[in-house]
């Protein structure tokens, strides 16, 4: 069975050295010492390790399972919720008004990676119900948030969010599940919701549905939007949950893998509901809860390969197979251990180099959220804007990867159940697909962000790498890390300067190499995190600070991705300036 | 009433224990350190003393390098009161030997003058278990050792003993001293808000020398080795031949 440790040396190297977070001057980042995150951190871990890891695979092999309308979460999952409710864990980053522990948003992503790596599917109850609790925080009226945040903060009532309907996905515009106003203000929901996840379960009192639909007068598409407050019970004037409203879940799904969260079909059969935000405005109330989202998800598609990969080196030590080319290093035993192979070398760099560059960077976002959130700052606003596609859409194609790079180290044994590895992959997949497929984030990034306030967050973002090169120029500590990030950076430069030329004339131009695009840009992103990482952890070598070897790691796994990761850029260039002609080029009928 | 609980930070027990090349101990350089799992269950009891309204107070404390600041956190951050860190050493690889422990103990006892000390039956480190015999022994105090479980009603605390074979219960006078066994309660796990209250709770720093007390070694470590590796196993053809070994090569039947 797998096991898991949070990685809680790296995540304070990445506070401590990289980010050097008490020293930014972002409020509240000056209660971030070493002790006090690593106190956190090291907690958090425990409760990952003991409660929610053991409860991964016994949670997928059961499932849950829909009776009478009631969903049965695995066994323990409700147990430990509720350890994890009176750990206080849930409340992290919430506001403190409302009984949150008011840490920054950047605690709350390594707090989350701990438990998502720990357990994805149990976690995905709490972090939908944070997204709901951000939803209302920023679109609720205060009798909203009087009424429903201190529930969620705490998760005695669970959050969902319900975008998806059978014909409509990613095109939200043809929704059809209809909002009709009644004249005590609030609205009769009608229509069929799919696909939404925690939906229904027994592991709260009450779960508050944010649901996007039609109201009368909004007019065609995503125009005519609005997003709604549906409670399962209603609730009561004393604020507790009172008469059973119309909303019931009419079917859970079978798939492929978090098999311990419940995917459910919603009907909602004129349930009450009331106004999130302002009429007609309910896409942009749902981007509050979307963006969080998709940063989520991108931390899972890391977080997912963390937890595989850590299995991984475990077994490529204690597998006997084969002998080292250059001569026996077991040679007392039958074989030598997996992890002496050269493939299986590149295998584990290729994991390492990935999650610890994904994590940077994810911090680095949740950091970027925090001065936007906490300092009002404009710029890091855009950067972040410009980044989240990225970190979703690049960071969980590349985690399933590794995922199934973790699994092929197990052989057979990575195929079969009984091992575990074939979950991470099964559950790290979904990361792909939901909150946007990629491919719709690749749209988002090409087809949006790049252009958004007239490019100037892209520009920045080019200038930020720049800056970085330059501060290394001719520092012969950071040689395998400045040339490549340099190389890479001009590479996505000529792909967004091809977007621009041809991408009006020719928008399928743009489009077919938006894909490549992301791509491109998610390695430079890990290649501009690497560069830094490097030298924080030169600058703590030379300060003679803590754990040598550790430091010495860091450089050299970084090295690793320099060199065998970003050579992928040109690739992806040389992909996207051939345009649409070899895409397009079959009629749809030649299919 | 105040109890007073020592801590000792130690190797992590999850962590494999690496021996130094020269012999002299074990390499605890970058290694994860943790609070020594018998000290924990010690400070849970303390807490659930507090909680059914026998304790007032919970102080813990800790005596060796500067870092066991982070073992005292996390006993406040689990319901200690307050803490007292003994800076008895400059390099995380000396061990205070138990009598200087004991003698350190006895004086934060004539300070603070707890009803009760609950310390842990031993360290997962050295294994010595003679740290709560001794300071027991210092003050004159009784002593219960190896508890498994405890109950105190007024000036007596009934303790039932993990002992070869079985349990004993004995009674014994407060003021006392109670070593813990593992199977006295489960630990809780610290909550966020409590660890950020931790943060807040006073945490006073001394040095063996504010007591008076010599900890220069009295022991030699002469020699360190990491067991020997499992030897390979050997094929039996028959029952007869698996009987024979038994009897005549390991000498178990
Ligand atoms: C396990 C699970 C949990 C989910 N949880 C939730 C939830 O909690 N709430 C919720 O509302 N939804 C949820 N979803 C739904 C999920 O967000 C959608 O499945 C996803 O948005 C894609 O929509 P779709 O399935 O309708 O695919 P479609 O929209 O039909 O897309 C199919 C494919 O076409 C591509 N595509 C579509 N349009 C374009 C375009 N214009 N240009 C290029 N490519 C395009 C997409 O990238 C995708 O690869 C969940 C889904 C699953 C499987
Ligand atoms: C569904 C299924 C059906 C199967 N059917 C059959 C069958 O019909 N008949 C049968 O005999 N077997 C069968 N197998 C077994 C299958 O062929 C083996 O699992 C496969 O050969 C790998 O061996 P292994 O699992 O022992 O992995 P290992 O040999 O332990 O390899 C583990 C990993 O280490 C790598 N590795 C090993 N040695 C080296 C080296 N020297 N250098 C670099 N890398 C190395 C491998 O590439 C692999 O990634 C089946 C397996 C499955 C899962």
């Amino acid at each position: 069975m797998p096991s898991y440790t949070a990685p809680v040396k790296d995540m304070q190297f990445l506070l401590h050295d990289l980010l050097n977070v008490t020293a930014t001057g972002v409020a509240g980042y000056e209660d971030l010492d070493e002790g006090f995150t690593g106190a956190v951190l090291e907690e958090a871990g425990k409760v990952a390790s003991a409660v929610l890891a053991p409860l991964n695979a016994s949670g997928d092999r059961e499932g849950c399972v829909l009776e009478n309308g009631v969903v049965r979460t695995p066994k323990g999952f409700k147990e430990a919720f509720e350890a994890m409710k009176d750990g206080g864990w849930t409340a992290l980053d919430c506001d403190p008004d409302y009984g949150g522990q008011g840490l920054p948003y950047l605690m709350g992503t390594a707090v989350g990676e701990i438990f998502v790596s720990a357990n994805m599917a149990f976690n995905m109850y709490q972090g939908l119900t944070h997204g709901a609790y951000s939803a209302i925080h920023t679109h609720g009226t205060d009798a909203q948030k009087v009424m429903y945040l201190p529930k969620l903060v705490n998760c005695d009532w669970t959050g969902t969010m319900n975008l998806t309907e059978p014909h409509c996905g990613t095109d939200l515009g043809m929704m059809r599940t209809k909002a009709e106003p009644q004249a005590d203000g609030s609205y009769l929901i009608t229509g069929q919701k799919i696909f939404i996840s925690a939906g229904e379960h027994d592991l709260a009192e009450n779960i508050i549905h944010l649901v996007l639909a039609k109201a009368p007068g909004g007019g065609e598409g995503t125009k005519g939007i609005s997003l709604f407050i549906v409670p399962k019970f209603l609730v009561k004037e004393d604020g507790n949950p009172g008469a059973r409203n119309a909303v019931s879940c009419g079917k859970i799904e079978e798939k492929m893998g978090i098999h311990g969260n419940a995917t459910c079909v919603m009907n909602y059969d004129g349930a009450t509901g009331w106004l999130l935000g302002d009429l007609h405005k309910g896409m942009r109330a749902m981007f509050t809860m979307m963006n969080e989202a998709r940063m989520g998800v991108g931390l899972q598609g890391y977080a997912v390969a963390e937890a595989a990969y850590q299995n991984a080196v475990a077994y490529a030590k204690d597998r006997l197979q084969g002998r080292a080319v250059t001569g026996a290093q077991n040679a007392d035993g039958p074989a030598d251990p997996l992890i002496v192979h050269p493939d299986i070398r590149r295998n584990l760099m290729d994991q390492k180099s990935f999650v610890e560059g994904a994590r940077a960077l994810t911090f680095w976002g949740a950091h970027m959220i925090d001065r936007s959130h906490r300092e009002g700052d404009a710029a890091a606003e855009g950067l972040i804007s410009l980044m989240t596609p990225v970190i979703k859409g690049f960071q969980t194609d590349k985690g399933f990867e590794m995922a199934v790079a973790a699994q092929q180290v197990y052989g057979g044994h990575g195929y079969i159940e009984e091992w575990g590895m074939s979950q991470f992959a099964r559950d790290a997949r979904i990361t792909q697909i939901y909150e946007g497929a990629n491919g719709i984030q690749a749209l988002d990034l090409v087809g949006r962000k790049l252009a958004q306030d007239g490019g100037k967050h892209v520009m920045a973002f080019f200038e930020m790498v720049k800056a970085e090169c330059k501060a290394h120029d001719g520092d012969d500590r950071m040689t395998g890390f400045v040339e490549p990030l340099k190389a890479a950076s001009k590479q996505l430069q000529a792909a967004g300067m091809y977007f621009m030329q041809h991408g009006m004339k020719n928008p399928n131009a743009a489009l077919s190499g938006s894909y490549d695009f992301m791509h491109l840009m998610g390695h430079v992103c890990l290649g501009l995190m690497w560069t830094r990482m490097a030298k924080a952890a030169h600058l703590a070598l030379e300060a003679g600070k803590g754990d040598k070897a550790f430091y010495e790691t860091k450089i050299a796994t970084g090295r690793y991705y320099m060199a065998r990761h970003l050579p992928a850029c040109a690739m992806h260039l040389a992909r996207i300036e051939t345009g649409a002609e070899t895409v397009m080029a079959l009629p749809a009928e030649a299919f | 009433m105040k109890v007073l609980v020592p801590v000792k930070r130690v190797i992590d027990y999850n962590v494999k224990v690496r021996v130094k090349a020269d012999g002299s101990g074990v390499d605890l350089a970058n290694v994860k350190m943790s609070m020594n799992p018998f000290d924990e269950i010690a400070v849970e009891e303390a807490i659930r003393l507090k909680e059914k309204g026998l304790a007032e107070e919970i102080v813990v404390v800790s005596i060796g390098v500067k870092q066991a600041q982070e073992t005292l956190r996390t006993a406040l951050a689990m319901g200690a009161d307050r803490a007292i860190l003994i800076v008895a050493a400059d390099d995380v690889h000396t061990d205070i030997e138990p009598l200087a422990v004991a003698k350190l103990l006895a004086a934060v006892v004539k300070e603070e003058a707890p009803g009760l000390v609950l310390a842990g039956k031993q360290a997962i480190d050295n294994d010595m278990n003679a740290t709560g015999q001794m300071l027991a022994a210092l003050l004159g105090w009784s002593q219960a050792t190896f508890a498994s479980s405890l109950d105190i009603a007024g000036d007596k605390a009934r303790v039932t003993r993990e002992v070869d074979g079985g349990l004993q219960t004995i009674e014994v006078a407060m003021p006392t001293v109670v070593t813990v066994d593992l199977r006295l309660n489960e630990p809780r796990y610290a909550s966020l808000p409590n660890i950020m209250k931790a943060k807040k709770k006073p945490l006073e720093e001394k040095t063996a020398a504010d007591y008076g007390v010599d900890v220069t070694p009295r022991l030699t470590v002469v020699k360190t080795t990491e067991p020997a590796g499992r030897k390979a196993g050997v094929k039996v053809g028959s029952v007869d031949e698996l009987i024979a070994k038994l009897k005549d090569e390991a000498g178990v039947i």
